[in-house]
Order: C-alpha cells, then sequence, then structure tokens
C-alpha cells in the first residue's frame, strides 16, 4: 500500500494533470447533466449577473441603431393602422375567441452575451423560469430564427444559437415547399446549411427559407433565411443549399422567446402514436 | 514571494474579465477566438509547484467555460498546456538555477526567448481547442485554418500586451 501512495506522489504531476482532463472531458460529455445540477444555477447566476452588468454599459453604444430600428417599426406599424381606419370594415374583421385560441405566446428578452467565433455558439438573455422560460422554448427576432432555448436559471436562459453543431431545425423552402432541415457547419456566421432537399425540384439563388412547424418549437412561416448556393454532392440525392441568415445572429438586442400553447398536447399525440 | 502571487491572483481576475468582456466579442469572420486568457498560465513564475499550476489552469479555464457555456473545452485546453508547459519552457531553454525570482516574460526572458515559448504554447492550445470543439474529423481543414488565424491572432496580442505592461529588470 505505502509503495502505491509513494508512486502515485512521485508522479502526482501526471495523475493531477490526468485527473484534471477526464474531469474536464466528462463537463463536455455530461453536459444536461451539469445543467441540471446545483453547480450550473451557481456560475449562471454569477456569469448572468455579470453579463448583464455589463450590457449596462454597452447597450449605450447600439443605442443609435436600436432607435432606427424602432422608429422604422414604429412607422410600419402607424401605416398600418390608418390603413385600417379608413379601409377596414370591423364587423367583418370580427375573432371569435372560441374559433380563434392563440397557440403562439411571445415575450420580449435582452440580450446580455452572444458569441459567435466559437463551433458552438450560445446566446444569453435576461429572462428566466421566473418569467415562464422553459428549455425548448423558441427564440426569433423581427427579422427571423434565433435559436432554441437549452437551460433555464430563475433570472437568466441560455439559448443555443443558430451557429451551433447541435442546431437542427426543420425549414422549407416557401416557393415550392419542399421541406429540409438547417444546419451550421461552422466557417461565417452570416450563412448556414439546408440539407434533405430532393434534388427532382428546382431551386433558385435567393428563394426563401422559412421555418416549417413541424418541430412543435418554431411557429410556421419565421423567415430562416435566403438561398445562396445551390449543388449536388457526388452520389447523392438531395441538393446542399447555402443560404444567408436574415437573422443578423452576431449583432443581437431584442429578442422575443416564443411559447407554443400546445407543445404539451402534441407532443403527447406525437408519443402516443410512437409507442403504437 | 506573496507580493509575487497577488500579482498573479490579480492577473488571473483580469484576463477573465477581458477575455469574455471584450475579446470573446471580437469576431474574424467566424474564423478565430483569439485566447488571451493564457497569458495568465504562460506568466505563472518558473519555480511554481506542479499541482498549483494544473488547479489554477483548470480553475481559469473552468471560469471561461463558465462565461460561454463551453462546459469543459477551456478546462481541458489550458490544463493541457499547463501539463507541458514544463517540458516547453525546458525546450526554450530554462534560466540558471542561481537566478531567481525571473519571470517567463518578455522583461526578464527577452523577446526571442518569449516568442519560442509562447509560440508552442499557443499553438497547442488553439489546435487542441478547435479540435475537440469540433470533434469531427472531416472539418480537418476548418480545424487547421482556424488554429493558424486564431494562433497568429494570440500571439501577436499576448507580445503587444506584454510590451505594454512589462517591467524592466534594472
Amino acid at each position: 500500500m505505502r509503495h502505491i501512495f509513494a508512486f502515485i506522489w512521485k508522479y502526482n504531476f501526471i495523475f493531477l494533470f490526468l485527473l484534471l482532463e477526464v474531469l474536464s472531458l466528462i463537463l463536455i460529455a455530461n453536459r444536461s447533466f451539469y445543467h441540471r445540477s446545483v453547480i450550473s444555477n451557481l456560475t449562471d447566476g454569477v456569469t448572468g449577473n455579470v453579463f448583464s452588468a455589463w450590457s449596462g454599459v454597452t447597450s449605450y453604444f447600439s443605442l443609435k441603431r436600436e432607435n432606427e430600428i424602432l422608429s422604422s417599426k414604429n412607422a410600419r406599424l402607424l401605416g398600418m393602422v390608418t390603413q385600417n381606419q379608413t379601409t377596414a370594415d370591423t364587423s367583418t374583421y370580427f375573432v371569435s375567441d372560441t374559433s380563434f385560441a392563440q397557440q403562439y405566446k411571445y415575450m420580449v428578452a435582452h440580450v446580455i452575451s452572444n458569441s459567435s467565433t466559437h463551433r458552438d455558439n450560445y446566446i444569453m438573455i435576461n429572462k428566466g423560469s421566473k418569467h415562464g422560460v422553459k428549455a425548448d422554448m423558441a427564440v426569433i427576432n423581427s427579422e427571423g430564427i434565433v435559436g432554441t432555448v437549452v437551460s433555464v436559471s430563475p433570472n437568466f436562459s441560455w439559448v443555443m444559437s443558430m451557429l451551433n453543431k447541435h442546431s437542427k431545425v426543420s425549414a422549407r423552402i416557401k416557393r415550392i415547399n419542399q421541406m429540409g432541415t438547417v444546419v451550421w457547419e461552422g466557417g461565417s456566421p452570416a450563412t448556414g446549411t439546408l440539407h434533405d432537399i430532393p434534388a427532382h425540384v428546382k431551386v433558385l439563388p435567393g428563394d426563401t427559407i422559412a421555418s416549417s412547424g413541424f418541430s412543435h418549437i418554431f411557429p410556421e412561416g419565421i423567415m430562416v433565411g435566403t438561398v445562396e448556393e445551390i449543388w449536388i454532392e457526388e452520389g447523392s440525392h438531395f441538393y446542399t443549399i447555402n443560404f444567408r441568415f436574415s437573422a443578423d445572429l452576431n449583432s443581437l438586442h431584442n429578442v422575443y422567446v416564443v411559447t407554443n400553447l400546445y407543445r404539451e398536447e402534441q407532443l403527447e399525440l406525437s408519443k402516443n402514436v410512437i409507442n403504437d | 514571494m506573496t507580493k509575487l502571487f497577488g500579482r498573479d491572483i490579480a492577473r488571473f481576475f483580469i484576463l477573465i474579465a477581458l477575455q469574455v468582456l471584450v475579446i470573446d466579442h471580437i469576431n474574424f469572420y467566424g474564423y478565430a477566438n483569439p485566447a488571451l486568457y493564457i497569458l495568465f498560465i504562460l506568466l505563472l513564475p518558473f519555480e511554481i509547484p506542479g499541482w498549483i499550476l494544473l488547479i489554477s489552469s483548470f480553475l481559469l479555464g473552468f471560469s471561461i467555460d463558465s462565461f460561454s457555456n463551453s462546459l469543459g473545452l477551456h478546462s481541458a485546453a489550458s490544463v493541457f498546456i499547463a501539463f507541458i508547459r514544463p517540458w516547453v519552457i525546458r525546450l526554450a531553454g530554462a534560466p540558471a538555477e542561481y537566478e531567481v525570482n525571473l519571470k517567463p516574460g518578455i522583461g526578464d526572458m527577452g523577446l526571442r526567448w518569449f516568442f519560442a515559448y509562447s509560440l508552442v504554447m499557443v499553438v497547442a492550445h488553439q489546435f487542441f481547442i478547435y479540435t475537440l470543439e469540433s470533434l469531427r474529423l472531416f472539418e480537418i481543414d476548418l480545424i487547421l485554418l482556424k488554429t493558424l488565424i486564431g494562433s497568429a491572432i494570440t500571439l501577436s496580442l499576448l507580445i503587444m500586451i506584454e510590451y505594454l505592461f512589462m517591467r524592466r529588470r534594472n
């Protein structure tokens, strides 16, 4: 026994190295387990507070741009209001509560940390479980799709950006109504890749890609991007399509967290089908 | 000795803040993520005990990981370069036994020594990080490209910061 201790002590540098390296690899491999643990609540609290204090400083630098976006949005909304006042006959636009139940709810959140330089990028927002945010909720902004909530603490949430190896979003090309899968293969944060569009249909540069609504997470028809390059890999029956994201994922300020009010019901239903 | 460690502890926190609040937002079209924080590992005293070197590097990496939600990634890379550090120092030429209180920075060891030493450390760190981050062999060209660009930018930043804050030996 003494010899074993003496041996470990003699090579303590190597053993400690192996121990810490294995610990790091376990952390990488058990990401989901860690997110549910107590330590992650603690670290998310610390990092969240640091980020929100810092964004309190840096948000002043983007005030001008934000102002321009807001005023252009205001102008657009004002236009819609006057249009309604002059042309709409209110009785024909009556919305019955029972036939038009709301399916998606939107909540505004502020981005307090964002990255686009890693292979797996995450965004931190200043809304958490206290505000009703849960894992697997969609996050969009006024320009398009942004990501999915992956982990939640009382006041903050981590959002898996579209710029992530693990991000897979079901989307379709609007013009021809063909379904595919949106992924990000690293490199430029401005472009993503769309797979699984069958090679017998015709895809054109400039075609619009929007969410399909089949994932129970994203509402249907949220902009994803526009097609740029199209080719077919050797021996494949599907296109590989490079497209430009409609949302600027490298400069996010305000985003909307989307709640699907029927998600539980939809999941329950699909579970029944799969079990049979 | 305590004063020396005090400077190292201060550098630990300053570098983490600089890394997560400023450097992580510099974006070279998504092809590089310079890692200034490893300056902490580079500048630890020559005579530091091995276990402090490894554990402080792990804590450094873990802090960076908590801020970028990349659990274990930076910890693994930091521990790795901490492990090869004694070997790299021997390779670059360790100072003689009687020269105490030397620091592995430009001020004490000169630019050529520091350049050789940090080049090996930075390239090892960047290659380790991008490989672990991707874990896909077919992305090897992207990994090498990112290692090249990331190392060049990190190295220039390190040398610039070292020149700005170094204290000349009288």
